[in-house]
């Protein structure tokens, strides 16, 4: 096998991570400070990408289109915290979840109502279309080492906010205790809409900056939905190393698994069954490692509470 | 109990009385509809048993509608039509996974019992779709309707009474389920698991039961729907299939003996009538789900009786 391909999947496998990480890293946060399950996350995701295009389309400026995607989701997110999700804070798992379905079948449609079912492609300015020679002498791709080097500077800063600020103290007071925190003379309200916009801004972020690399299509945060889920119940609900580290391995299990299983599997039993096996195990990959993660510790690897 | 009498009779009744008045006027598709819905509601009160009774919050229920309608059309598939022995494998089959996924999933609770029966679902659904010689993405045709002797599948209304009296049985089925000692139990530890301990009854084995019979039930509604559909895809096990068959519960009332299939009738009807209006009909729905879900508690079931604890 060639070495320069696995380290080349290696870099997309880390790439992939860190965008999951954005998306994790909103979802553990108000999971873990709201105690609020939100499946909705993954229209914020949709909606930074469309905005992003619109955007772009209205500015011609890439980096301005960038900004624009991701405060219109911060706005889109605190809106939809103000209007329909504070009702549900003190309802059980259930209720939410049913609730925050409601809400993506409604962002989906009207997705689809603004700008078609088909998919929408975006180009690249010229400055981020280019090809890193790597040490392997292979070429990679500009764009996702520029996308894996933002997620790392939001993964820091992200970390500096949470143990070194005021605002990351409050977080942290919310997660372990929030009626003692109100009782201090908090305004936890506000807090949460501000978490949950900052959440819904960081998956608007990895949507946007998806956007160049997969379709933008209604729908298209599902997949992303689900395994940013597996990824914070594999880092323990509420703690974002947790997301980190379980987004990183989520992300190069799965690349990983879809670029070298079947291959790997052929030089065990015949290629005709691992023609057959190789892919459909390689999507079901990640989701083996969650029930074994699970089984072996039922709180995830990070335990936060 | 006497109100109870009424509505059950009516509900017969009216069932009962649908396929000539429609035929009457001219509109057969409403067989088609309401057969599709009765089919849902079996799998809607299955979901119940555990969901309503048993405090366990399973998003992975379109699970063993899949696998029900998987074992129909492979069976067919390689020419066994004989619909006893294909609906026999249908639950027994979805039995087996039930069971499989309940041993490992109900040993977690709360938001990891929802992402892990979520996740073994997203497995199957990947499987389906990974199975090239079934058709894959694509999904495959029923080669032939089960074969069952005495009612041919192919009549619309043959089939269409069919569906009622087994979505009756479930019922009355799972009715009695509950009021059993063994879903007494079940309802103890969704009630008080601290106290059902307590009193000497471990909460996994009398759970992991509920949770094998509740995907052997849906696994009958599989096997009926894919010979509704003469179609059977992986979209059947997608996870918005589960979370519509959470929407059916929780919109019929939950844990009432009526309120899957009040649920799977309101959930169903107000689809079709939207999709009349508008082809964007979801953008509708989505706001008046989460509307129910914020206002309407006790479901449609709470106008005609009483939830049980």
């Amino acid at each position: 096998m060639p070495w320069s391909l696995v380290f080349e999947q290696l870099l997309n496998g880390l790439q992939y991570g860190v965008m999951l990480f954005l998306m994790a890293a909103g979802l553990t946060l108000i999971l873990g400070i709201m105690n609020m399950v939100n499946l909705a996350h993954g229209s914020l995701f949709m909606v930074g990408a469309y905005l992003a295009v619109a955007a772009f389309n209205w500015t011609g400026n890439y980096v301005l289109s960038a900004i624009l995607g991701f405060l219109g989701t911060l706005v889109v997110g605190m809106l939809i915290e103000v209007i329909a999700l504070r009702a549900l804070y003190n309802r059980d798992h259930l209720d939410q979840v049913l609730a925050t379905f409601g809400l993506i079948l409604f962002f989906n449609e009207l997705t689809a109502l603004i700008w078609g079912r088909g998919s929408l492609y975006t180009s690249l300015p010229s400055w981020l279309q280019g090809h890193v020679t790597l040490f392997t002498g292979s070429r990679y791709p500009l764009y996702r080492l520029v996308i894996l080097g933002v997620g790392l500077a939001v993964a820091v800063a992200l970390w500096y906010v949470v143990t070194r600020t005021r605002l990351g103290m409050l977080i942290r007071a919310g997660a372990s205790n929030r009626t003692m925190v109100a009782a201090l003379g908090v305004n936890i309200r506000l807090l949460y809409t501000v978490v949950f916009g900052f959440g819904a801004a960081l998956a608007g972020l990895a949507g946007l900056m998806a956007g160049p690399i997969y379709a933008v299509q209604p729908g298209m945060g599902e997949i992303v939905l689900i395994q940013a889920f597996v990824v914070i119940v594999i880092g323990g609900i509420g703690s974002i190393r947790g997301a980190l580290v379980g987004a990183i391995i989520v992300g190069l299990v799965d690349t990983m698994g879809r670029a070298f299983l079947k291959p790997l599997l052929a030089t065990l039993i015949s290629p005709t069954a691992a023609e057959a096996a190789g892919p459909a195990l390689a999507s079901m990959l990640i989701y083996l490692l969650m029930a074994v993660v699970l089984a072996l510790k039922p709180a995830g690897l990070f335990q936060s509470r | 109990m006497k109100r109870g009498f009424i509505f059950w009779a009516a509900v017969i009744v009216i069932l009962a009385a649908l396929p000539p008045a429609v035929n009457a006027i001219g509109q057969p598709f409403y067989i088609d509809l309401v057969r599709r819905i009765m089919i849902l509601a079996i799998a809607a009160a299955s979901l119940n048993l555990i969901l309503g009774y048993g405090g366990l919050v399973s998003f992975g229920h379109a699970a063993y509608l899949g696998v029900g309608a998987y074992s129909v059309g492979i069976l067919a598939f390689y020419g066994i039509t004989n619909g006893y022995l294909q609906w026999l494998v249908a639950i027994g089959a979805s039995a087996i996974v039930a069971l499989a996924i309940g041993a490992v999933s109900i040993r977690t609770s709360g938001i990891y019992f929802i992402m892990i029966t979520l996740a073994f679902t997203q497995m199957l659904y990947y499987l389906g779709i990974s199975l090239d010689v079934f058709g894959g993405d694509d999904g495959m045709r029923l080669k032939a309707r089960s074969q069952l002797g005495f009612v041919n599948l192919g009549d619309a209304v043959q089939f269409y009474y069919l569906c009622l009296a087994l979505m009756l049985v479930v019922l009355y089925l799972i009715h009695r389920i509950v009021e059993s000692r063994f879903g007494m139990v079940l309802r103890a530890t969704k009630s008080n698991e601290a106290r059902s301990r307590a009193i000497g009854f471990s909460p996994y084995p009398y759970r992991l039961v509920a949770f094998t019979i509740a995907g052997a039930i849906c696994g009958l509604a599989g096997a009926l729907y894919a010979n509704h559909t003469n179609y059977i895809t992986p979209g059947l096990m997608s996870w918005m299939q589960s979370g519509d068959l959470m929407f059916m519960v929780i919109l019929g009332g939950i844990a009432s003996t009526a309120g899957p299939m009040l649920g799977a009738f309101a959930l169903v009807l107000v689809e079709e009538f939207l999709k009349g209006y508008t082809e964007y009909w979801p953008v509708i729905l989505g706001p008046l789900l989460v509307l129910s879900v914020i206002f309407f508690k006790r479901g449609l079931a709470g106008i005609v009786g009483k939830p049980h604890a």
